[in-house]
């Protein structure tokens, strides 16, 4: 399919023009707002389960009005509050680490930077993202029915999530929609990385070879492939057990079920198989979260160094095979649920194999910064706090991917610590370290350094006075998905809860500073240059905001690798992609 | 600004390593018999990473303070690919943590690869929302078949037995306590009768879930010192999400010596 063919800008409807769009730049930006609107939700809802562990009795009559059955007179219920974290990791792991990194970003700079006019599927491209947009509609959704959420996490294991009402709270029609939302989600993301695919293998500029990528370029491409193979899995897991709700099937039910004294007449189903075809999506899941911010990272990393991205290839080889073996980890999630305990060695293996390429990324990393002129823009400040937490949250990994220790560690605070600073900060610091970087392009305006620098520090250092003690949850043995602290080995721990609960709440409020920040620059922020950050790939060298057709010279030639900084004998210190300027070795 | 991050990155680094040297939040007490040999290997885990985490964040922090832009012209480093520094320390990398995956197996191997020697005591393990029941198979050493339509909370007979038909389910004595007796091996078998639970001791260093429709035998042997802490008494609680009650979903494991145990078990067949 070629590029659509589209009629003066002025003449386009508004409507056209801004929702129901096929420009990627609005698709792209679309998507990253639908990102920042989960993200809010999610927030809130993580300042609510936080204000309840550590002081459960405590009122929020707003509560009360938005459901007077999951907290009467504003005192959370505990299935209000498994409603309330299901909700929370839903929205988190698939509409926002999964869309913002991804499809927000990649969206509105893969044309851009590898030189194309256009995604090679805009129709598709507009419709993932409405399909994403309506996936959310019928996730939140789930708030406003009387049955409330579903209180399964968003792993939602059967037969929990499989056995209907009976099960609990929010087992009905909440449990349904998730499903559905879910569904309608893997089906925008798989149409989105058929879009991504193409438009890389087959929109690159004259010159823009595989080797001329930008590495942002390679970490979406390779994502999409990713999310092409797992979320496939994910969506026909969903139809199973749609089917074991409302069909009548038995695929992941067994026989002699007793549920609340009720005799479950189904049969032949095995539990374990949701986990498997779950956790097959779920653990590559995690890299198609952090692959794009590793893609954003290295990105960053090298135009603040102002030196070549380290170990360029070693890079690419790394994602390759990180995104490999993310497909032959998933057992790692299983040591404990009764998975053949030979299997659970071969997962270990596997589980440290994977940690190799990632600490090369980390060694890439360093090896970008060593021996580079540092500029610590508040963009390059959360690319730093992007490597600190990556490394803390790595660490905590190599503990779980052993067995014996994750006996012990699994399903406790440790495991959430662990998620949380690899997988959610890790991907939000990318987000905001990409925000920082990219805003200029994708508003025309730039953010305020100074707001910008006062929420890195209080969001990096809030982020470890959460996450660090919930570490130590973990080895007192602190149960994840527990409403209330009423054991007496947990007794102890409540300041500890606190503690975490008054360092959620300052960090969450800090980011009011990047809310307003970002709006108030996105109207009165100073115009942007071209090229702000003296940036080497594509984008920077169209207007800001690019023009309707990207490059309104024509499409760009390429003569040079994405990160020539620092180029002895170079006039600048920096080569840009496009600039037929010759250079030693380059 | 260089100067500040590196700061806050060690001073993170220090906070976070000498809370966790310090112990002040710490695993509880050990009281299984396979449960040194995975403390041990916590603590090898500890120094290992412990040791990245301070390189790597100090080598950040470092890099960070020492090239910074200082303002006074000139380029940075002009570096594309040093392929022999990647290659060595990417096996570097490979050795270290395939290597550690290879020590954690010996572990795992002993835990799991073997059943429960010949003569452990075998008890059922049951969950439901909300509940833990525990099942000796009584003097003839055999459970009783499990009839689910029998189940019925409200009439006592939690597992579903019949004692009047099943022979065997005669003698069985089920519980709400797990007693087990001290420095003699124990079998569980974990079943479960509705959704997913998980049975979880901290001070076993033991967690395995228990599935609908599948049984799950998991061993291990208390020790002596397990009657010298808390009166033997041990929290059993749930780690897998089963619903709104999850987090109340609790029992207790009672360690006893073995005449003590003896007396126990009569007193709960007195009551069945």
């Amino acid at each position: 399919m070629g590029e659509v063919q589209r009629g003066p800008e002025q003449r386009k409807r508004f409507v056209g023009k801004y929702i129901f769009s096929v420009d990627h730049k609005v698709i792209g930006r679309q998507f990253y707002f639908l990102a920042l609107f989960a993200a809010l939700v999610a927030m809130l809802l993580s300042w609510v389960m936080r204000l309840h562990l550590g002081w459960p009795n405590v009122q929020l009559p707003l509560l009360s009005t938005l459901s007077p059955a999951g907290a009467p007179g504003g005192v959370l219920t505990p299935e209000y509050y498994l409603s309330l974290l299901t909700i929370h990791g839903t929205l988190m792991i698939f509409f926002v680490l999964t869309v913002a990194p991804q499809a927000g970003f990649g969206n509105f700079l893969l044309p851009l930077q590898l030189g194309a006019r256009e995604m090679a599927l805009p129709r598709l491209n507009m419709l993932s993202f409405w399909t994403t947009f309506a996936a959310l509609g019928v996730l939140l959704s789930t708030f406003f029915i009387s049955d409330g959420p579903p209180i399964t996490g968003w792993t939602a294991y059967a037969p929990l999530s499989a056995a209907g009402s009976i099960t609990g709270p929010g087992e009905g029609m909440g449990q349904s929609l998730w499903i559905l939302a879910i569904a309608l989600f893997c089906l925008g993301a798989v149409l989105g990385s058929v879009n991504f695919i193409a438009t890389t293998l087959g929109s690159r500029a004259r010159g823009m070879t595989l080797h001329c990528l930008p590495l942002t370029c390679w970490a979406w491409f390779l994502t999409a492939v990713m999310i092409l193979l797992s979320f496939a899995v994910l969506l026909a897991a969903c139809l199973l057990l749609m089917m074991d709700r409302v069909g009548g099937t038995s695929f992941f039910l067994p026989a002699g079920m007793v549920i609340s004294g009720d005799l479950i007449h189904r049969g032949g189903g095995a539990p374990l198989l949701w986990q498997h075809l779950f956790w097959f999506f779920g653990h590559p899941e995690v890299y198609i979260t952090i692959l794009p911010a590793m893609g954003i990272i290295s990105h960053i990393l090298s135009c603040f160094s102002r030196k070549p991205a380290f170990g360029y290839q070693s890079m690419i080889y790394s994602m390759m095979a990180i995104g490999f073996l993310s497909f032959m980890v998933w057992g790692h999630h299983m040591f404990v649920s009764g998975m053949n305990p030979y299997t659970g060695f071969a997962f270990a293996v596997l589980t440290m194999a994977i940690a190799v390429p990632s600490a090369v990324t980390i060694f890439d990393w360093l090896g970008t910064m060593w021996g580079g002129k540092l500029r610590f823009t508040t963009s390059m400040l959360f690319a730093i706090g992007f490597v600190s937490v990556f490394v803390t949250g790595g660490l905590s990994g190599l503990f779980l991917a052993q067995p014996p220790l994750d006996v012990y560690l699994h399903d406790t605070y440790f495991v959430i610590a662990h998620l949380h600073m690899i997988m959610g900060l890790a991907g939000t610091f990318a987000i905001f370290a990409g925000t920082y970087f990219w805003f200029p392009k994708m508003f025309g305006r730039m953010m305020s350094e100074l707001l910008g620098k006062m929420h890195f520090w209080l969001t990096f250092i809030g982020a470890y006075a959460i996450f660090m003690p919930m570490h130590f949850l973990g080895f007192e043995g602190n149960p994840r998905r527990y409403a209330a602290l009423t054991d007496n080995f947990l007794k102890p721990l409540i300041p500890m809860h606190r503690f975490i609960t008054i360092a959620a709440l300052i960090t969450g409020a800090a980011q009011l500073l990047f809310v307003s920040n970002f709006f108030w620059s996105m109207f009165r922020g100073e115009k942007a240059p071209d090229n702000p950050w003296e940036g080497t790939s594509l984008e920077w060298t169209v207007s800001s905001p690019p023009p309707p057709e990207n490059f309104s010279g024509g499409t760009p030639v390429i003569y040079h690798g994405p990160y020539e900084y620092g180029v002895p004998g170079s006039e600048k210190d920096y080569v840009m992609q496009n600039s037929p300027e010759k250079i030693a070795g380059g | 600004m260089g100067l500040a991050i590196a700061v806050v990155l060690t001073l993170i680094t220090a906070v976070s390593v000498s809370l966790i040297s310090a112990h002040f939040w710490w695993f509880p007490v050990d009281v299984a018999t396979h449960g040194p040999a995975i403390d041990h290997l916590f603590t090898l885990t500890f120094i290992f990473t412990g040791a990245i985490f301070v390189l790597a964040q100090l080598g950040l922090a470092y890099l960070i303070w020492r090239y910074r832009d200082r303002g006074q012209g000139g380029k940075a480093t002009y570096l594309h690919e040093p392929a022999m520094l990647q290659v060595t320390w990417t096996l570097i990398a490979l050795i270290l943590f395939v290597g550690l995956a290879f020590m954690g197996h010996r572990t795992w191997a002993h835990m799991h690869y073997t059943g429960a020697q010949p003569g452990a005591l075998r008890i059922e393990v049951w969950g439901e929302q909300f509940a833990w029941y525990f099942r000796y198979p009584g003097p003839d050493g055999r459970f009783g078949p499990i009839h689910p339509s029998l189940m019925d909370d409200s009439m006592g007979n939690y597992l579903g037995l019949d004692r009047p038909h099943d022979q065997a389910s005669k003698d069985d004595i089920v519980t709400a306590t797990l007693g087990i007796p001290a420095d003699r091996p124990v079998q569980l078998i974990l079943r479960s009768k509705d959704v997913i639970h998980s049975f979880f001791v901290p001070e076993l260093r033991m967690k395995q879930d228990l599935v609908p429709g599948m049984e799950m035998p998991i061993h291990f042997t208390a020790t002596e010192d397990a009657l010298n802490h808390d009166g033997g008494r041990y929290e059993i609680v749930c780690t897998q999400l089963c619903g709104m009650g999850h987090y109340k979903m609790r029992a207790f494991l009672q360690v006893m010596t073995e005449k003590k145990f003896e007396q126990w078990l009569k007193q709960e067949a007195a009551m069945q």
